[in-house]
Formats: C-alpha cells, structure tokens, sequence
C-alpha cells in the first residue's frame, strides 16, 4: 500500500521508524480462513449441532402460477407416522402478520401463500416431520386444489389495461412509480443536436451459492422468544420485519447466524420468510424445527435479481457530448415486494449518469409485479441492469453519430480536478481519476493490439468486436436512499432518514489476546483476514494473533440496522469501524505502556508483538504485559481510562445526507471505478461467444489485501460474464419456471472462464481513514455492459438480448432458414415458447360408433388411459381420474379432471383436461375427430398442453416429447383396446403398430 | 430433495441377481453407476420398490475382444473403456465420443451400459451403438439375447428389457471406423447434455453413415454411398435435419439444432476424406 497523507495514522510511527513492525495492512496477506475451509471444519449453517428432538420441514410449493387455493386436505399427511404438524396459509395468517414492505401500497405476503398463488415455487404448505425424508413422503399425501387464474410473466404486458391483477389491494400490477427531473432535461433535449436512444433489457438471475439457505428455529414459550439460527447475511433492517411479522418485539427474536457461509451474493437476505415460518412452526411443535432448501426450491424461489426493461435516450452534440439523459426503468419485482425491495431500481438513483459529467437527467422509476419469483438482492444491486443500458446508450452513440467508442467515453468522463464532485442527482463522487485509469488501460499498445486482432479477424471473414463498459462502483449505501421512492412531503411527514452505521469491538483479555467483533455477517469474502491485517497493523502484532468472530448474535453483539455484509459495505464501514476500535485499544495500551516506560504516550511506538520508546526502542515492553494491567491492575491505568480493555466503535460518515427536497441522494459513501476493455469472436458454427481479450481496470482507493480484492475482482468478473452469457431463470408465457435443475441453469464452470488482466490505480477515498472503497460488484456491473458492447460491434447489431446464448447469435446472424421440403410443417415455435403442442392420426379398425362410445364410456377409458387407477364421471361428460403417468422409469400420480365439450356424435369432440400430482401439473386442450373409411376409423387428434411444477422445471429438456409419447400411448391403447374387443385380433395390432412408427417423424 | 423409501439389493454373483430379478419383476430397478438415476431418485422423479445393483458383479466387468466385436460388460465404467488399451484401434468412434460423456468425475461411476440403458436422447453411448451397428445382451435366469440398437431403444428413456431381464453387456463391431472416424458435440458447457451430437464413420464396403443425437427421441442414423458427392451429401443433410426437425428447449431452438447439423456434418465428412 503506498503512503501517503492520508495513511491509516494507527501505522505512521512504526514505518517511519523503520521500526520492528513490518507492514501487515496493504499486503497479500493469505487468508485466515482457509485452513479450517480447505481441512473440511467450515462450521456452516447445516453443520451447527441441533438439539434432541429438532424436527425437520418440508414445503409444498406452488406448481402453478397464478390460482386461488380451493382446498388443502391435510389429514392424509397428518395421519403419517412421525408427522409433528402440517401448516398451511390460514394458519400463518392467524399466527403472524404480512411482512412489512417499503412502499405505500398493500403488497401482502405471508411466510406461506394465503388464499391465493402468485407464481410457481410459492411456499402453499409446510409438513414437519421426525425427519426430512418422513417430511416428504407425507407431503406427497397433501392434495391441493387450485382454481386456477390468467398468468401475466412480461413486465410490459403487466402494465397493460386489461392484464391479469397480481394483487387487488395495489389496484394495478404497478406497485410504485415516481418520476424525478434534476436539472433542466427537456429544454436539453429540445435544442439537442442528436437524440440517441434504445431499450435494453437485463434479464433475470441470481448467483446461486454453493449452500442454499438453512434454518433453525425453536420457541421458548416461557419467555415468549423465537432463537432463529440462520445463513442470513442482512441487512439487519429486515430483523424488525420478521419481528413484526411473528409479532414480538425486536428483542425477543434472537437471530444468529453461523460462523462460515457457503456463498450469498445478496441471495441470502430472502431467507428471512423461512425464519418466520420455521419459527411459527417450531411454536406450533413445541420442538425445535430444522429445514435445509434444496437445489430444486432455491432456484425457482428463493431469489433472483430483478428484470428491468430501460428505455434510455440522450441528448448529444455532433462531438459525442451528451447534455441530458432521460431513462424510463421498469423493473420487475415478481410476485411480491420484500423488503428492502425495491432497492434496486433507488441504490444507484444518486449516481444514475455513472462515469459522465451530465448535468441533465429525467428519470421514471417504475416497479412492476408479475407472475414470477420474488426479486431481491443479487450482486451488483441494481447497478448491473443500469449501466446495460448507460453503456449500451454511449456504444450507439459512437456508431450513430460515427465516432470512436472510446472517444465519446472520454469526451463525457467526469474531469480528475472535480472531486469531490457532486453527480446530478446527488451522489458525492469522493475521488477518482478517470482519465488515468482508462490511459493505463488501454495502454501499453494493449488496444492497439486489439484492434489488429479485430481487423485480422475481419479480414478473414469472421465476426470480432470490441467492447468497453465504464462504471461508477458504489459502495456503502446510504441507509435513507429507499425513502427517495417518497415524495418530499411523505418524507417530511415520516421524519428524515439517512446515514450507514457500521459497528466493531476490540477486546484484549487479561494475558494480552485480541479478539474482535463486527456487524458483517460471513460470505467467504475473507473478512477475518482482513480485520485481523487492519488490528495487527495498529498493535503492532501479527494476523495469526487476532481471533475474529463474524457470527451475529442479536440478544448479544452490538448491531444496527445497516448490519450484515452487502453493498460492499466492508471496506469504507466496517473495516472503518474496526480500525477507529483498534486505534483506541492502541491509544489506551500506549498510555498504560507510558507510565511504565517513562515516557509520553506520544512517544510509543508499537511492533513485533512489544510496545516500546520511539527514540530508544530498547525501552520496551511485551504488548501482553503491558495490555494485561489493564486487568490485572486497574489501578495503574490512567484515570480518564475505564478498567479492562475493550473498544467498541461505531463509524457513521456525515456525508450520507437525507434526500433532499430536489430529491437529488448520496446514495453511497465511496465511488469506485471501473473500466474493462472486452474483446469477442463468435463461432462461425456453434455461434458462441468467446472472449478473446479480456482487461478490468480499478480505482478501489486504497486496496486492504491486494490478493483478496483480486479474488473479489475474478469472482465478481465470472458473474458478470455469467449474466451476459449463461445465468436466465426462464419462465414461458404460462408462469411455467423451466430452470430447475444446475443442467438447466446454466453457471460457468472454471473452463467456460477466460484469463482475464487485471489492473489498479488508487485514489485513496478522502471521506474515510482507510481510504478504501468497495470493489467486490464493479465487474458484475461493467462485464455484461462490456460483453454487449463487443457482441453489437462483432454483429453490427443494435439489440444484443442477454444472456447472448449461441441460439440467440444464430437468429441475429443465420438469416432466413432454407425452407422445408414439401409435406414438413413449419416450427411456428418461438424460442422460448413452451407450449407442447401436437397432433397425430391412425387407423381403428372399428366403426366409428364404438370409438366414440370408447371415448365415453369410463371403464373403457380405465384401460386406454396409460396407468389408470379409477375413472368415475362425475358429471355428464366430465370425469375425475387417478393416473400414474409417465416415461420409462419416470412416473407420477396425478389426479386429473377432464371435460368433454361440443360432442358432434360420432364425429369429433373437444377435450380439455387438467392434471396435478407431486411431479407437477398440466393443462391441455385437445380435439378429436373420427372419420369412418374402408378399414376402420381415422382417428386425428391435436392437442396443446401446458407443463408446470416440478417436472417442467427439471425435465425441460424432454417435456415436448415426453407429452408427445404419453399421448400416442393413450391412442395406441385406444387402437388396441377397440380394436380387440371388435375381435380383429393380433394382426391388427402389429399394423397398427407398424403404422404409429410411421408416424413418430411427424409428431409435432 | 429426498428419495422415497426403496429397498437395495446387492447381488454378489448374475445369477443370484437374475434370480431376484425374476422373482421382483417391475418392482426392482437395476443401478449400476447411479449418474443419472441417482438424481433422479432424489427428485422422486423415479420411486422404485426396490434397487438391485450390479455394480460389484465381476463377471459384469469384463471388455472382451470376440468373433470380431467388442463386448463391454454392464459393470465397466465408462473411464474403464476410456482408459482400455484397445480402444483406439477397436472402437475409434467411441474413443472419440467417450470424453465428451459427462465429467471424468461422473465417468468414473458411471457405466457404459448403464447410459445406453437409461436412453437419454442427446447421450452419446446410445450413439455410438446406433451408428456402429451395435448390439445389447440381455440375460435372464434361462437364457440369453440380443437386440440390435434399434431394437433396444423403443423411445425416449425407453427399452426392450424386460422386466426379468438384465442387460449384460453392450457389444460393438469391433474396427468400424477404421477407415475413417469423426464426432462432434455442442453444448453450453463442456459436460452439458449435447445440443447435438454427431458423428459420422466410414463402414467397412466404404458407405457412409451419419448419426445424429439430441434431435429425436433416439439417435438417428442415416446412410449413404462412400462415394457421394458433397453437394448430393448437403441435399441429404437438409433432408435428414428436415425429418428429424429436432425441438426447442431452453437451451436451443429446434432451428439451431438444424442449422448446427448443417454446418458440422459436412466438417466432419471432409475430416473423414482427409484422414482416408
């Protein structure tokens, strides 16, 4: 780390000195967490020991979309040996209270759907059991029934007049909406020049952690307590949210979670639904419940980062300039708004024209529900979905107003002699030199060498392109910037707020020990390592001396709301926090020391574990002895001094203001940079895109532990990557969730990586005494901006639809597809439609008038219906089946409803069908006709069906020709059942058989 | 995320797995390597009465060179006949295709036979047998058969085997290829489920066959003169990606699956003219 002015003054003396401490803070210093990791003693959340008797859960989710819950019959499940309880909504609409949520609006939601579902995955019932695997056998027994409702999974179709309502209590799918104008934007647009504009879309995903979510939840009803352990990582704003919910005060809900973590990436706030309702359920047991979500629950509801459709447009000179920028954001927050939602679409609301200096800005902030799950924290927070459309916006620019991509970027790039400068909707940029970071990078003939690469690639006739992304990385949020989404006078009225508080305490016991705590909760960033750096540096010690502990207690660690570890809070909050404790501790040791050593306090220096005499460092002491009379002998401490020896400091910067009536929010303490220059080629066969060159320049300030903020960097790049090319949590127009399994949702593995370089400037942070910035989400926010860019300048496309899969390549570049040969149907399919739709015809050797009477008559329809149980009607021309029902070893029992409409007698009839089990649900139409001919009946049917649930979202790969052969099974049967009892016998079969061969080339 | 209850059986010798296999009929699946239906037992996907695991029986985990194919027992592991020394000169298309099964960490338990009996329509193994003109053997408590790859594989995660049936081994004729070999798969990540796979080899009297997987609920096998001309062979492949038309999903459209075939089918045949 160099020096400079602004060093973290716990460290001056020693250096200066060339003293006996060598430098600790600023080194790669190896992490101290790795040990107990790489040896298998990680104490995650799963692995904290449970009390006897713990009982553990299982939840029945959602397999539709949208319905109002009919009926739950429980009392099969109930019946089961080892069952403790079964809980369904109107339980936990008696039990608890909807959680709290951010804006006016009531959005109601419960930790288990009541009344109603509003997409597929939602938790509907929740069966504790002895064990998880008796919990899920009884939960096979619970039967739900559902009237189901239209499904809305656009965000822009949510908004039209006539769509599907998600909640009736918000009057439209539009949950919030607040438009802002800082400056003077219109009467910038109307003399512009130019006007450039697009509509980007970010699409949905998270970034799935290794550990899904875990909790343990007991209920001690003497004191009226929950004791709620779980891999929650924060904000700690939500504590009071699941209080509420389970309606004790904040107190007497205990939280803790564990001390390592297998991963979170903003996932792990969304567990706290499941801490409510483990805790409702562990008071309704009397026992302590334990539940572990699975890989299938995680990815289709635990979370994912929002949706956004950006409509953006600026206003430019001839020379790139841009004067004004409008931007329309509709973001998608699924079914529900859980707090802090809807953080963020308002996190980057201060620094919205990132690394620009544009004075003029328009902004719609929309928020919409759909059919989907919940939307949440996912890394990057909001920044990812604005700076796809900022640099997508400045890449058109340059092509549209033919000039170098670069060359716009520069001419709009903030000056390095206004910092601090104030962005024009009021972020307090704090310091940077943009110019010097994006020389560096490109320099060293490194662009140089990229444009050859792409002209020889281009020369010899393949698609190569080059991207730039340049970003504004916020770090520490200004806990006030959600009440933006307030008008002035509503934020008047509910008083101010504002400012980030970060916590940690330094203790030294008796024989001179350190121990430290902090308000981050662990994600495997390495945070141990670097605390222990910041406290070793300032007393003098080595890393391996201090013990950190990261678990959260709330009845017994100090915390606030802004507690937990998200938003790159670390660097400028708690690492702050940490330092100004251990300060004191050093401050307090150095005046004990100076009595003994006879010398001004001034004068102590601290180094290789001893405290001693600036100018005679042979007059000394062990740090040990000298902190351990701080104990021992409270009487030698100094009288302004509390006996013992433990800091607590809380860090609370003062530039983190409130809204002001301009609206214009610091939304953030410290602002990184980031500039990445990305070089693609795509496959002229498999339309892949392949990053040939990839470069991440960073301002992160001062940087703590150069190797973890690589690790940072290279992590936070993989996810960005990620976004642009693999992660989608895709849903068809029915709600169906199609990505369920880690086969289907697609993550890199280290051979889907590219090398990347990685460089660094730093302009120390002025606003705090480290001087470090946060740098963990940058690349999650310039790489996908960065990939786009490149893809557009390889296609020459304008719409780069992310993820950009080699599908979606070879409809932008294939062209028109020769046409099919006579008697093949067309597709008709779109790409991400998925409904199953076919048809097919034979020959029943029997007349019309059995067929029919077959089609009719439920004993008949017992043996075609491939693995009937019973068929009763019961209604005229409706019947209730049980089925097992599948392909080759895949089975399921579903209950299936089905109605046979407009009955031409003899001739064709319309069917329409639902079915449910615990694979899954389907709705289908079909519709048959019978026509009599020489040897029989032709028999034609075409159907559609629509797949949901479980096995939609794990067998997609299969499902069209799964339903395909389930259906020719049932006319195989019917050929065979009608045909043998009209006594044609086994040759008839075998046409038969030989004739559906045929048929299977033309099933679709 | 937890199977349903099941009973496990292990046999130590066939016949005393043949012998259970009679008497439980439907009501025992047989595991070997569990890749797949590992996963699929804890999705509940499958939920048999009973597992009989043949993974231990030795007689099962023989590769043997005889009348001119190569028999692979049920239990052999697919890195076990990636790792035999025959390989190469015996079966080159499969030497070609193995790598691209999984990860070396599932071919490790996975089994050959295992793969080609759980039928999955983009796997590679049901391929190979389609295209080599291999064959399945089945046993039972009295006797044994054999099916060729058609035969065997009725459809989609779907077979011939009955239920007092075990499949022994899965046996290859054995130099097909010699003349001239190639495969190439596509999928998202190395590993994945093959978009499409696609191999093409020379047969012994010089014809051509071209086999494609991941387009239909089996592979597709078609055949063709040694010595068409490249433009007649784009005729056929535009023919043949017409009647197999292939399906979207979310990972592709059925139009790439066809465009993906139309572009590496004539690679690999130039490959294969190259190296002849």
């Amino acid at each position: 780390m160099p020096r400079d002015d602004n060093s973290p003054d716990g460290s001056e003396g020693s250096d200066r000195d060339g003293g006996a401490q060598a430098r600790v803070l600023g080194t790669s210093h190896l992490r101290l967490e790795d040990e107990a990791l790489l040896r298998g003693q990680g104490r995650y959340a799963d692995d904290v020991g449970t009390s006897p008797g713990t009982l553990h859960a299982c939840i029945i989710r959602s397999s539709v979309a949208h319905a109002r819950i009919r009926h739950i019959e429980t009392s099969h499940a109930l019946a089961q040996p080892g069952v403790a309880c079964v809980l369904t909504g109107e339980d936990v609409r008696q039990m608890s209270d909807p959680f709290l949520v951010a804006v006016k609006q009531r959005v109601d939601q419960w930790s288990l759907a009541v009344d109603r579902v509003r997409y597929v995955g939602e938790p509907v019932v929740l069966v504790v059991a002895q064990s998880r695997y008796a919990a899920e056998d009884a939960a096979e027994l619970v039967e739900i029934e559902y009237d189901t409702l239209p499904v809305v999974v656009d965000v822009l179709e949510a908004l039209e007049p006539d769509a599907p309502l998600l909640h009736e209590d918000v009057g439209s799918n539009e949950a919030h909406r607040r438009q802002f104008s800082y400056g003077e934007p219109d009467a910038q647009f109307e003399k512009a020049a130019h006007r450039v504009g697009l509509t980007v879309e970010y699409p949905r995903s998270s970034f799935a952690p290794m550990e899904c979510f875990v909790v343990v939840a007991q209920y001690n009803s003497a004191s009226a307590e929950y004791d709620i352990l779980t891999n929650f990582q924060g904000p700690f704003s939500v504590q009071p949210v699941m209080a509420r919910a389970l309606r004790v005060p904040g107190s007497r809900l205990r939280l803790r979670t564990p001390a390592d973590s297998g991963g979170s990436f903003g996932v792990k706030l969304s567990v706290f639904p499941y801490a409510v309702l483990m805790g409702l359920a562990a008071r309704v047991c009397g026992r302590p419940v334990k539940w572990v979500e699975d890989r299938l629950e995680h990815l289709q509801s635990a979370s994912s980062g929002p949706n956004r459709v950006s409509r953006i447009e600026a206003a430019v000179e001839a020379d790139g300039k841009i004067q004004a920028l409008r931007m329309e954001n509709i973001e998608d927050y699924g079914a529900y708004l859980r707090a802090p939602m809807p953080g963020p679409l308002y996190r980057m609301q201060g620094a919205m024209t990132g690394a620009y200096d544009i004075k003029h800005l328009a902004l719609d902030q929309r928020v919409v529900l759909t059919n989907k799950m919940p939307a949440a924290l996912v890394r990057g927070f909001g920044g990812p979905q604005l700076y796809l459309a900022l640099e997508r916006l400045v890449q058109r620019i340059a092509v549209e107003l033919e000039l170098d991509p670069l060359e716009v970027i520069r001419r709009n790039l903030i000056q390095a002699d206004a910092f601090p400068y104030r962005a024009a909707a009021g972020a307090l940029y704090d310091s940077g030199d943009y110019q010097k970071a994006i020389d560096i990078a490109v320099g060293d003939g490194r662009l140089e060498a990229l444009y050859e690469r792409r002209d020889a690639a281009r020369a010899a006739g393949r698609h190569y392109g080059i991207g730039f992304a340049t970003v504004v990385e916020p770090s520490m949020s200004n806990m006030g910037y959600l009440s933006t989404l307030l008008s002035p006078e509503q934020r008047e009225r509910s008083g101010p707020k504002n400012g980030a508080i970060s916590m940690a305490t330094v203790a030294v016991d008796a024989l001179g020990s350190v121990s430290v705590t902090s308000d981050v909760t662990v994600q495997g960033q390495g945070h141990q390592t670097t605390i222990a750096q910041i406290v070793a540096q300032s007393l003098g010690l080595q890393p391996e001396q201090i013990s950190v502990n990261l678990e959260i207690d709330t009845q017994k660690d100090r915390w606030s709301i802004a507690a937990g570890s998200y938003s790159c809070r670390f660097a400028p909050g708690a690492a702050v926090a940490v330092h100004i404790a251990a300060g004191r501790i050093r401050d307090r040791v150095a005046r004990i020391a100076a009595k003994s050593l006879n010398v001004m306090p001034e004068e102590i220096e601290f180094g290789d574990g001893k405290v001693f005499a600036r100018n005679n460092p042979d007059n000394a002491m062990q740090f040990a002895r000298a902190a351990g009379t701080a104990h021992w002998s409270p009487i030698l401490v100094p009288e302004e001094d509390e006996p013992g020896l433990q800091e607590t400091a809380t860090w609370e910067p003062e530039q983190l203001e409130p809204p002001n009536s301009k609206d214009q929010i610091n939304t953030s303490l410290a602002y990184g940079f980031v500039f990445d220059i990305c070089g693609v080629e795509i496959d002229p066969v498999t339309m892949a895109v392949r990053i040939d060159h990839y470069t991440t320049m960073h301002d992160a300030g001062r940087l703590l532990n150069p190797m973890l903020a690589e690790g940072q960097i290279r992590g936070a790049f993989v996810q960005g990557l990620s976004s642009a090319m693999y992660e989608e949590f895709v849903y068809d127009e029915n709600g169906s969730f199609a990505s369920g399994t880690l086969a289907e949702y697609l993550m890199p593995t280290v051979s889907e990586v590219p090398e990347i370089e990685i460089l660094h400037i730093e302009t120390p942070s002025p606003f705090t005494p480290l001087g470090a910035k946060g740098l963990a989400e940058g690349n999650c926010m310039s790489t996908p901006a960065a990939v786009a860019n490149a893809v557009a300048d390889a296609l020459g496309v304008k719409d780069v639809p992310l993820p950009i899969t080699p599908d979606r390549v070879n409809q932008l570049v294939a062209g028109e597809e020769p046409a099919a040969p006579e008697g093949v149907a067309e597709d008709g399919d779109g790409d991400e439609g998925r409904v199953l739709r076919g048809d097919g015809a034979f020959v029943v050797p029997a007349p019309p008038e059995e067929v029919w009477r077959s089609l009719l008559d439920p004993e008949t329809l017992k043996v075609v219906i491939p693995g009937c149980r019973t068929v009763k009607e019961v209604a005229p021309g409706k019947m209730f089946a049980r089925v097992s029902m599948g392909v080759g070893p895949v089975r399921g029992e579903f209950r299936a409803d089905v109605t046979l409409a407009n009955l031409v007698e003899h001739r064709s009839a319309d069917l329409e069908g639902a079915l449910d089990g615990p694979l899954g649900a389907a709705t289908g139409q079909g519709h048959v006709t019978l026509e009599p001919r020489a040897d029989g009946t032709l028999v034609s049917y075409r159907y559609e069906v629509k797949v949901m649930g479980k096995v939609a979202a794990v067998g997609g790969r299969m499902l069209d020709r799964a339903a395909a052969m389930i259906i020719r099974q049932f006319f195989e049967r019917l050929a065979s059942q009608v045909g043998d009892s009209g006594g044609a016998g086994g040759a008839i079969w075998h046409r038969l058989r030989a004739r559906l061969g045929k048929l299977l080339g033309a099933r679709r | 995320m937890k199977p349903a209850a099941f009973d496990y059986y292990r046999a130590e010798t066939l016949r005393e797995a043949l012998e259970l296999r009679a008497e439980k009929r439907d009501a025992l699946r047989i595991i070997a390597g569990g890749q797949s239906l590992g996963a699929m037992l804890n999705l509940r996907l499958v939920s048999p009465e009973g597992l009989l695991d043949i993974s231990r029986l030795d007689e099962l985990k023989q590769i043997e060179v005889r009348d001119g194919r190569v028999e692979v027992g049920a239990a052999v592991t697919q890195s076990q006949l990636l790792d035999w020394a025959g390989l190469r000169e015996k079966l080159p298309f499969v030497a070609q295709a193995l790598p691209w099964v999984g990860h070396f960490q599932t071919r490790n338990r996975g089994t050959v036979g295992g793969s080609i009996c759980h039928g999955d329509p983009s796997s590679e193994l049901p391929l190979a047998l389609a295209l080599l003109g291999g064959e399945v053997v089945l046993r039972t408590r009295r006797g044994s058969r054999r099916l060729s790859a058609g035969d065997f594989q009725l459809g989609m995660l779907t077979n011939a085997c009955e239920d007092d049936e075990i499949v022994v081994a899965v046996s290859f004729p054995a130099g097909v290829g010699a003349r001239g070999s190639a495969f190439r798969e596509v999928a998202r990540r190395h590993g994945d489920f093959a978009i499409v796979a696609i191999g093409l080899v020379v047969m012994d009297k010089g014809q051509i066959r071209l086999g494609v997987s991941g387009m239909a609920d089996t592979p597709q096998v078609l055949e063709l003169p040694g010595d068409i001309e490249d433009a007649a062979f784009v005729e056929q492949v535009e023919a043949f990606a017409w009647r197999l038309k292939g399906h979207t999903d979310i990972h592709a459209s059925a139009r790439y699956r066809r465009d993906l075939l139309r572009r590496i089918a004539p690679q690999l045949l130039s490959e294969v003219r190259q190296c002849a």
